[in-house]
């Protein structure tokens, strides 16, 4: 079957592929700040030794992390505001789901981490009059987060692909605007390839700059 | 006045009874080695006087004044309550347990910053005198990953003494140390021995509990079986037990 690539009709679109891209960036970082920001506090609850903070928690944690994403944001969008008297942003529904679901993913990371120090680190936290917090704040979470932090690297490139679940509710992002560009000039093989491309360039780096850490980490140890 | 009462202590971590009613006074400046056999609840008896496990009956006074407030049959014990008293109670840990990510600096000013809230300058004027206090004065910027093993229990030591506790507890210091590397810890809390410090000290260096202790208990299955002076329990022990742990001990002695 012989396919002439016409990657011009694409080209001459790309006022909307970069508006597409600023809106995942835009997306993205919502998603990074509110999501592992949630974890971090969900991920303190679930590793609580009080049960009424403990069992939220860990409800919290199963009902994200065994529905799907795209689910989600589709009921935050279409069904939240039938329940309730107002009404929600593609925007606001996109980030929520992808928000949360990366919360409960990065919540048992941290949970894993702060458990990886060793005792005597509380110990010595505590021995010289530190509160729980202090303990945390100053002795386990700097040391969790060095260990941690390959895993929530791993956690912000899968939250950054899942930005382009927000197309379902037509949020102009990159793959919405690619679906966008194929419709207008008929060449959905260019545009979802340029798409495709354009994900590798943004996110390529990325997984280079964790395998750096990762390695730097295993030196430091 | 005694710095240190202990009253009836008893511990049980499930069905195990590890504590079943230890009596025992402190003296100012008295430095009182704890022997016994692993499981005889040595560890356990110095993590309850600084509140690192919480006793399951019994009452502790630091200082005239008894720890914990009792409601009903049981004592609660507040956070911060035990905060405070875990800084007049200094603790030095077998396994060292410094925080790897604060140089050695870092780790004796730690305490000073985050818990007294003292300046930086200023803790880190506190922190450089304790460190010269044990010897490590030109280690002050090294991170523990890059200690030795001494090195590591002597800076521990300082960390400890920067809180300007009363009393000081010493959970086998040199039980994780290569033998060669005993001797530089041991000279350190030799020297906090001459200055009038008060201390217990759990160990299984028996000479070194007879030249510095000014008294020895035994324990055994989780009471005191025997105590003395030093010459009294490890020259001439009454009870068969503790003759049969030195005895133990001497085995290849020579």
């Amino acid at each position: 079957m012989g396919q002439a690539w016409d990657f011009a009709s694409v080209f001459a679109n790309r006022d909307a592929l970069i508006a597409g891209a600023i809106g995942s960036l835009r997306l993205f970082a919502i998603c990074l700040v509110l999501g592992l920001g949630m974890g971090l506090v969900v991920g303190l609850g679930r590793y609580a030794r009080t049960l009424w903070i403990n069992i939220p928690a860990a409800i919290f944690v199963e009902f994200f992390r065994n529905t799907p994403v795209l689910v989600q944001i589709l009921w935050f969008y279409f069904a939240l505001p039938i329940l309730m008297p107002f009404e929600i942003s593609p925007l606001s529904a996109a980030a929520l789901g992808i928000s949360l679901n990366t919360a409960a993913f990065s919540a048992d990371i941290y949970r894993g981490g702060i458990q990886s120090i060793e005792r005597g680190q509380w110990d010595a936290a505590r021995a010289i009059g530190m509160s729980w917090g202090q303990a945390m704040r100053r002795i386990i979470l700097p040391q969790a987060l060095k260990r941690m932090t390959p895993a929530l690297t791993n956690r912000a490139i899968e939250a950054f692909k899942m930005t382009t679940l927000a197309s379902a509710v037509a949020y102009v992002e990159l793959l919405q605007q690619g679906k966008l560009i194929a419709s207008l000039n008929f060449n959905p093989i260019e545009a979802y390839t340029a798409i495709a491309v354009i994900f590798f360039v943004i996110l390529w780096p990325l997984v280079q700059l964790t395998y750096a850490l990762e390695r730097r980490l295993k030196r430091s140890e | 006045m005694s710095i240190l009462r202990v009253r009836a202590l008893t511990k049980r971590f499930g069905a195990n009874e590890v504590l079943r009613g230890i009596d025992v006074d402190v003296a100012r400046g008295e430095r009182i080695a704890i022997l016994g056999v692993s499981g005889s609840g040595k560890s356990t008896l110095l993590r309850c006087l600084n509140f690192m496990e919480l006793p399951t009956s019994g009452r502790v006074e630091i200082d005239g004044k008894p720890i914990g407030s009792e409601r009903g049959k049981s004592i609660v014990y507040r956070e911060n309550e035990l905060a405070a008293v875990r800084q007049k109670a200094g603790m030095v840990f077998q396994q060292f347990n410094l925080f790897p990510h604060m140089t050695a600096i870092g780790n004796v000013m730690e305490g000073l910053i985050t818990v007294r809230r003292q300046s930086k300058p200023e803790a880190r004027a506190r922190a450089e005198r304790e460190l010269a206090r044990v010897g490590l004065a030109d280690k002050a910027e090294t991170y523990p990953a890059h200690l030795s093993g001494g090195q590591k229990q002597r800076v521990a030591i300082a960390r400890a003494l920067a809180m300007d506790p009363e009393v000081l507890l010493f959970d086998e210091p040199t039980s994780a140390l290569d033998p060669e590397l005993v001797g530089e810890v041991l000279t350190v809390i030799r020297s906090l021995a001459e200055e009038g410090r008060t201390m217990l000290l759990v160990t299984h260096e028996l000479g070194f509990a007879y030249h510095v202790a000014t008294r020895v208990i035994f324990l055994s299955d989780g009471l005191i079986h025997e105590q003395g002076t030093p010459d009294e329990i490890l020259k001439n022990p009454k009870a068969e037990r503790t003759r049969a742990f030195l005895a133990s001990h001497r085995q290849f002695s020579f």
